[in-house]
């Protein structure tokens, strides 16, 4: 188990590594940030000067040996729009977008794997036809397009929701979040149903196939012939073997819900990480560009480490020394 | 799950009922871009800017048309060529109850060209000041090396803060809230970035109290999004209607459109200096010389241009057509300078006439998300070109990619737009127009290298005379030298349009920027 983990963190290493250097010399490709930054009518003069406060006169090797010395000493460096450490302001976004990001995936496994096994079970009822229409519609409906739906019809015309924005926050166990106050709860359904609904699709999708394959299996068949009752069957026999893709793809998409809600959260103007890389991206801020990739690339390790836990836990067979990242 | 979101929705229609009915206090505002900080001296932005004139008067204000007006100052005089005399408003006090003085004044002098780490500072308004002089606690004295007429323009730029509590503030100061103490006309409350900026009335403010006791702004980068917020009531003004939404909005009984031409001339910059040219080519492909050096071809690719269908068709009649660098009306423009008339045929004798009568080969570039509809007015002008025998290509990119590019000299025919912060045409003149000088911070964003001798001589004048109108005539003079020899072609200026809700009424600026202190409560 910890030779498990410890060699997964070496690995992680390396990877936070390369992508280091490839986001130092991709950014570096794209531009020159200064010419965004600085006003149309600044001088020559002047745009010399904060080139050189950015150390941006430098080669680009000297300009990477000073980020990863920085780097080694906890510092991933100053925000050229900002002026703050790029790492506090992730962190300061951070809450924002785990908190949509986790009611995202509640709802994304609340309704979707339900629906999934009654779409499995009941396969030729008009129900379990609607679901899996549904779900076609859930993933091929492109996630902006759909976010603007939302708004129109729950915000715009019934005025059930508020539009955009992040509600008012309140502590639960002394973490800021919107999910302690109603009105910030009733900010949180858009998005957060925006995000989940491409998830919540492909979860059913894949409980569904789960269940359509397991369900002819004969250790099913001698359940029921036992006289267990079909709650236990479905419950137990059945949900445990079809969960170990359902958990894997569960994982990544976490992941990727916390990485690039880039879309969701420019759409509802939500204050997360997703809305601030993407500003900086137009606006090429370096520092905080390679500094959430690193955040992004550690949540992403974190994720699959628990993912392999899980198997574990819902599969004996696996054995975690031998899985491989 | 259905009670909880039940609650959720009753929650929410309980808030939308309190919130109409405290509508009278709470102004709800949508940015579409956010202050990168709360510091008014950390970055010469638009969004910066318009936030620090909530919070910080500056000592001469701009109206809606850019007209200097009194502000911290209550007038302003030069004693000599070299010398200003600024007399300060007695009475105001700091939002913690101070009181003002011209000590403030110096201190601000000192700290705005100067803060650390500043992406885009405002030296370059308070260079040409070399010496401060506490004449009392409300006369100051600015001196200058050489005449300086655009000293109260340039003041007019940022705002003043307070010497006993910015001490030695940092940025991340101004944005917690303890050094954001101005004498403006709205106390800062606080700034989560991304989300919200909250500002209160200031009830001492020395212009008499504003009408709204607090005001949100929000900043929802996405205009559709903008749209959606306005049109069910989440916010009260959107800044940056998008074109093609304001004909429904103009329609909808609920709300009204407000809008105001701009500062911003969306224009052409065109090579005119170098031999040859990186993207002109004849028409198999070989090299040529650049005929963008001959003023016949850059007039014939002016007037090639239909500026009317522009305005009509691409900008949805949301713009003004332009034949020079600032609409009509601002201080240094000409009154001779209509917008070149369409002739397609008199532009294709021109390339006859110049020797290029079957034409050539020319990519135009241009940004993709800068100005209002910039790609699609690019492409227009593409079909035009080609419509007078060219072969045009069209190369439209991100404004991160963009803008580094045409600074290096590799376009050779361009579309940018330049917004004349101080609201008169020196602005342009000289950054867009006069002859390249790094030393001399002329031409900086001169992407075309124009170069011409009487002009440069012209604004040399102009920006040596002290007397306002004798300036803004040489400054006319120029800009008809300059359109004369198509120093690069002007297209359009853009019109900035708001949103609100019924029963509120902007006033529109010319610089775009978007105040709570000009909503006001319809009559």
């Amino acid at each position: 188990m910890s030779v498990f983990i410890v060699r997964r963190l070496l690995q992680s290493l390396l990877v936070i590594v390369v992508m280091s250097l490839l986001v130092f010399a991709g950014v570096y490709a794209i531009g020159n940030p200064v010419e965004i930054l600085v006003a149309p009518d600044a001088t020559q003069l002047e745009r010399e000067r904060v080139i050189a406060s950015f150390g941006l006169d430098r080669p680009l090797w000297e300009q990477y040996l000073r980020f990863v010395s920085g780097a080694l000493q906890g510092d991933l460096g100053r925000s050229f729009v900002f002026n703050q450490p790029a790492i506090s302001l992730i962190l300061q976004r951070l809450p924002a977008t785990m908190e949509l990001a986790l009611v995202a995936m509640a709802m994304a496994v609340g309704f979707g794997i339900p629906l999934g096994l009654w779409a499995g079970l009941r396969p030729d009822t008009i129900a379990g036809r609607t679901i899996m229409a549904g779900s076609i519609l859930g993933f091929s409906l492109p996630n902006f397009w759909q976010g603007l739906m939302l708004i129109m019809l729950f915000a715009v015309i019934l005025g059930w929701l508020p539009s955009t924005g992040r509600g008012p926050t309140g502590e639960i166990f002394g973490i800021e979040t919107s999910l302690a106050t109603h009105q910030g709860r009733a900010h949180l359904v858009l998005p957060a149903l925006n995000l989940a609904l491409f998830k919540m699709s492909l979860i059913i999708r894949l409980t569904r196939a789960g269940v359509r394959e397991t369900v002819h299996l004969d250790y099913i068949k001698f359940a029921r012939a036992k006289g267990l009752r079909t709650n236990r069957v479905i419950g137990v026999h059945l949900f445990k073997n079809i969960m170990i893709p359902v958990v894997t793809i569960i994982g990544l998409e976490f992941g990727s819900v916390i990485a690039f809600a880039v879309v969701t959260e420019t759409i509802f103007a939500w204050p997360g990480m997703g809305k601030l890389i993407i500003d900086s991206i137009n606006v090429l801020d370096r520092p905080v560009i390679v500094a959430y990739l690193l955040v992004i690339v550690l949540i992403f390790i974190f994720v699959n480490l628990v993912v392999d836990l899980l198997y574990s836990v819902l599969d004996p067979r696996v054995r975690l020394q031998e899985a491989k990242a | 799950m259905s009670s909880w979101l039940l609650r959720a929705t009753a929650a929410a229609v309980v808030v939308t009922g309190l919130a109409s009915g405290a509508q009278a206090a709470e102004l709800r505002i949508a940015l579409s871009s956010e202050p990168t900080a709360i510091d008014p001296h950390f970055h010469n932005l638009s969004p910066n800017n318009q936030i620090s004139l909530h919070i910080f008067d500056p000592l001469v204000k701009q109206d809606e048309q850019q007209n200097l007006m009194p502000g911290l100052a209550v007038s302003w005089e030069p004693l000599d060529e070299l010398t200003w005399e600024f007399r300060l408003r007695e009475g105001v006090t700091w939002h913690d109850g101070e009181p003002f003085t011209a000590a403030d004044v110096a201190f601000t002098l000192e700290r705005a060209p100067d803060v650390p780490n500043s992406p885009s500072s405002f030296a370059a308004y308070i260079n040409q000041i070399t010496g401060v002089e506490i004449v009392d606690d409300y006369t100051i004295r600015l001196t200058t090396d050489t005449p300086f007429p655009l000293m109260a323009t340039n003041l007019s730029t940022f705002g003043i803060i307070a010497a006993h509590v910015a001490g030695d503030a940092t940025t991340e100061d101004f944005n917690a809230g303890t050094a954001a103490i101005g004498t403006g006309p709205y106390k800062f409350v606080e700034f989560v970035p991304g989300d919200r900026i909250v500002l209160e009335a200031n009830p001492d403010y020395w212009d008499g109290a504003e009408p709204w006791d607090r005001v949100i702004f929000r900043p929802i980068s996405s205009s559709a999004s903008r749209v959606a917020a306005l049109l069910s009531g989440d916010v009260d003004v959107i800044e940056e209607v998008p074109t093609a939404d304001i004909a429904q909005l103009r329609e909808n009984e609920q709300l009204t459109v407000a809008s105001a031409a701009s500062n911003r001339v969306i224009y052409l910059h065109i090579d005119s200096d170098r031999d040859e040219t990186p993207h002109i080519t004849a028409k198999d492909g070989s090299a040529i010389e650049n005929p963008l050096k001959d003023q016949r071809v850059r007039e014939a690719l002016s007037i090639a241009i239909n500026r009317d269908a522009i305005v009509e068709r691409v900008m949805e009649g949301i713009a003004v057509a332009a034949g020079q660098l600032l609409p009509n009306g601002f201080q240094g423009t000409s009154d001779n300078l209509p917008p070149p008339a369409y002739d397609p045929e008199r532009a294709q004798a021109l390339l006859e006439e110049a020797g290029y009568g079957d034409g050539f080969r020319v990519t135009l570039h241009g940004p993709n998300d800068r100005y209002i509809n910039d790609a699609d007015v690019a492409q227009a002008v593409a079909q035009m070109w080609s419509r007078i025998g060219l072969d045009v290509s069209l190369d439209t990119m991100p404004r991160s990619v963009y803008f580094g590019r045409a600074s290096a000299l590799e376009f050779s025919t361009m579309l940018v737009g330049w917004g004349a912060g101080t609201g008169e045409t020196s602005s342009p003149l000289v950054n867009l127009l006069a002859t390249y000088d790094r030393d001399r911070g002329r031409g900086t964003a001169n992407r075309g290298r124009f170069s011409n001798a009487e002009m440069d001589a012209l604004l040399d004048e102009a920006l040596a005379t002290v007397d306002d109108a004798a300036r803004n005539a040489l400054l006319a003079e120029a800009s008809e030298v300059a359109m004369r020899e198509v120093g690069l072609i002007p297209l359009h200026f853009e019109v900035s349009s708001w949103g609100l809700r019924n029963g509120l009424d902007y006033v529109g600026r010319a610089d775009q920027y978007t105040l709570a202190m000009g909503v006001r409560p319809s009559e």
